[in-house]
């Protein structure tokens, strides 16, 4: 696997850990982002962010742990729908509404993450689905979620009890600077000693144990952390479109999230932001052409499969022989 | 000069806005329906169908200004679905909103209408918050709703004979709204509830449940379930034999879930449907030429759409305005008089009231054509068939 470290490192970023060429992606991405909601519709724009985050914290556990956890759904799905009630019920202010959707995700992230992580591989995910399909019938069952009908009406309120978020454009950019704390934070952890261990167990595990590190803490850390991700991702996503339903929590989620992270290119760190971007748009824009969607998402899917094993970013990654 | 061209512009600009006052000189509807999951043979494609021709046979035009249709598939996602309708509202104009089946995209969709000020007119879905707890001034609710469509089979059984009633229930808040709305009505006049039993989502095998209902000796087995709940359910009662003893009471029933589940399963079920297509002269006319474009009979809901986007473009032309409250308001004033309902009328809650129809499935040999699926029993009318206003929860009913 490649790792960047004798790759130049920006002055001003060492401390980051962020090569130059990463530097110039990350402020790429933010011009790019700054200027979006003025082209494209801003709520499309706010879609596309949450579900990156989302397809992000699939790959922390998938691309840098080597962990296919199938119930992804389960923390993000409890999240909006905590934030959606603690914003709607408890009258909490967004930000707070989204912790409270972060904390659920973590204390599910705990439980299930200590049980998961004894098994490997394809029963890895299947124990997570199984866990993601116990939380999706709670929220069916469980009176505060409304059943079938969701959570609706959920107030956007004001930031931090100041900045009122009913402005689409204002909520824009609430959300882009949730998003690039998260992708930074990201980064530092996946380019930090713990990351370097992470990828050391993805690779092979049984020498990272034979070097005396405590192999299912770091998966265990990992699996909250990236429950933590998710959770950010669906509070958020709760407070943006104003609802919380029971799509977010079901096994469909998780699975177009591992769709998203393997279009994007699971080994790297920008491709879940393309994969989810491309996956968003083409229901966004498709959604017009009826039942072809679904045929068209697996055609498009084949065909990256087919030209690009190693997911969009994965393949330019590779011509470009560096890590992206 | 340049006084007199402002003052010509001026002058034009009163014409046109004294001919028809229509926001960016279109009325924009938008078909928001499922073409790809459970909903799409009931809704669907058909209502975009219905849709259409019903703009077609009103003259696509309201005072000179186009009637322009646009339609999406909102996938069963609340997310998918709020987000077509925002852009619809934000970037595209659309004045109204019509069909939308699956109750959490149609609830989200009714607070996006009532934030944005359109109209929404709901034909699929049938959840009756929408004109109960969650009930909008701008919101209208056409077709049927578990209410009308649980009640008045429940009251028919009960009047024939079937006294003492079996539940089996989707174990969430649809199945349970319906088994409490039944319940009470089956005892209220004169039935009872023999036993009752929960079943989770999407069960496959039905057995342990059915096997209980011969030893209650219930005569009516309700089915508050929906979907392919339903269509398994119902077929393994018929395999148990259960219902040569028993009478089945579909809850939430359409023709194309006859269609799909065959006469020979679905024969004897008791239904409750707010639009059959071999019911008279009119429905039959017009659901020839449904057929003919969409190669399958309308259901309710399709029937519905167009039913409804008649009568909203009416009132457009009536008001001479496509704004939301006007609108309705003129809605609600006038009753709906087509081959759909003979004289409906929309209540304060933004509840069509009209007639619906008991049916029974008709038996392989009674059934005569293609598609000729139903006896129509009895006609309910409209006030036996909805929820009373008195028993309303809605904040818009004067108490």
């Amino acid at each position: 696997m490649p790792t960047h470290s004798s790759v130049p490192v920006a002055a001003p970023f060492r401390k980051l850990g962020m090569p130059r060429y990463h530097l110039m992606i990350m402020l790429g991405l933010a011009a790019v982002l700054s200027v979006a909601p003025f082209l494209l519709y801003p709520i499309l724009m706010i879609k596309i962010l949450c579900f990156a985050l989302f397809a992000c914290s699939v790959n922390l556990l998938l691309g840098y742990a080597g962990l296919l956890s199938f119930g992804h759904a389960a923390y993000f799905g409890m999240s909006s729908y905590v934030a959606a009630h603690a914003a709607k019920v408890w009258g909490l202010s967004p930000e707070l509404a989204i912790l409270c959707g972060v904390g659920i995700a973590v204390l599910l992230g705990c439980i299930f993450g200590a049980l998961a992580i004894r098994r490997q591989g394809i029963y890895f995910a299947m124990v997570t689905l199984a866990f993601a399909q116990m939380v999706y019938f709670f929220a069916l069952q469980a009176p505060f979620t409304g059943g079938e009908d969701g959570i609706q009406k959920v107030p956007r309120g004001a930031l931090f009890g100041l900045i009122p978020l009913a402005d689409d454009k204002t909520l824009y950019w609430f959300v882009l600077v949730v998003f690039f704390a998260c992708l930074l934070a990201l980064y530092r952890i996946i380019h930090s000693p713990f990351g370097q261990v992470l990828k050391a167990i993805r690779d092979n595990e049984a020498r990272a144990v034979s070097l005396g590190y405590r192999v299912n803490q770091y998966k265990f850390i990992a699996f909250v952390l990236s429950a933590a991700l998710a959770g950010v991702a669906g509070g958020t996503k709760a407070i943006v479109f104003q609802l919380a339903t029971l799509t977010d929590v079901y096994w469909t989620m998780s699975g177009e999230v591992v769709l998203m992270t393997l279009i994007g290119g699971m080994y790297t760190f920008f491709g879940p932001i393309v994969g989810a971007a491309l996956v968003v748009l083409m229901q966004n824009y498709l959604a017009s052409v009826g039942d072809w969607v679904t045929v068209i998402q697996g055609l498009v899917f084949v065909a990256c499969v087919l030209l690009f094993r190693e997911g969009i970013v994965g393949f330019i990654a590779s011509k470009l022989k560096r890590p992206l | 000069m340049k006084k007199l061209c402002l003052g010509i512009i001026g002058a034009a600009c009163s014409i046109t806005a004294a001919s028809a006052q229509l926001s960016d000189n279109t009325v924009k509807i938008g078909v928001l329906t499922d073409q790809t999951g459970v909903f799409s043979s009931l809704a669907g494609k058909g209502s975009v169908v219905a849709a259409e021709m019903a703009i077609e046979d009103f003259g696509t035009k309201i005072g000179g200004k186009k009637v322009e249709l646009v339609s999406a598939d909102h996938q069963n996602k609340a997310d998918v679905g709020t987000q077509i309708a925002r852009r619809w509202f934000d970037a595209e104009g659309v004045d109204m909103i019509i069909d939308v089946p699956n109750s959490s995209v149609v609830l989200a969709v009714q607070e996006l209408a009532r934030e944005k000020n359109r109209v929404l007119i709901v034909s699929g879905a049938g959840t009756a918050d929408l004109t109960n707890k969650a009930c909008s001034p701008n919101g209208i609710h056409w077709t049927w709703d578990t209410y009308s469509a649980a009640v008045s089979t429940a009251k028919a059984i009960v009047q024939e004979g079937g006294k003492s009633w079996y539940f089996l229930t989707a174990d969430y808040a649809f199945g349970h709204t319906m088994k409490a709305d039944v319940a009470r009505v089956v005892e209220a006049t004169g039935g009872k509830v023999v036993g009752s039993v929960q079943h989770p989502l999407n069960t496959s095998d039905f057995s342990s449940f059915l096997m209980r209902v011969p030893s209650t000796n219930a005569d009516v087995i309700a089915l508050a379930n929906g979907g392919s709940d339903t269509i398994n359910s119902l077929k393994q009662a018929q395999e148990f034999g259960l219902t040569q003893k028993a009478k089945i009471a579909g809850l939430a029933i359409f023709l194309t879930d006859v269609h799909s589940i065959g006469l020979q399963t679905a024969q004897g079920l008791y239904l409750t449907t707010g639009f059959y297509w071999d019911r008279n002269d009119e429905t039959r006319e017009w659901s020839q030429r449904f057929f003919k474009r969409h190669g399958a009979m309308p259901t309710m809901s399709q029937a519905g759409v167009y039913s409804a986007i008649m009568h909203y473009l009416k009132s457009i032309e009536g008001v001479g305005s496509d704004a939301a409250e006007k609108v309705v308001a003129r809605m609600k004033e006038t009753p709906v008089n087509d081959f759909f309902a003979k004289n409906g009328k929309i209540r304060a809650d933004g509840r069509m009231v009209h007639d619906m129809y008991l049916a029974q499935v008709k038996t392989p040999a009674e059934s005569k054509a293609a598609w000729d699926y139903y006896k129509i029993l009895r006609t309910v009318p409209g006030e036996e068939a909805f929820r009373p206003l008195s028993e309303s929860e809605c904040s818009l009913v004067r108490k």
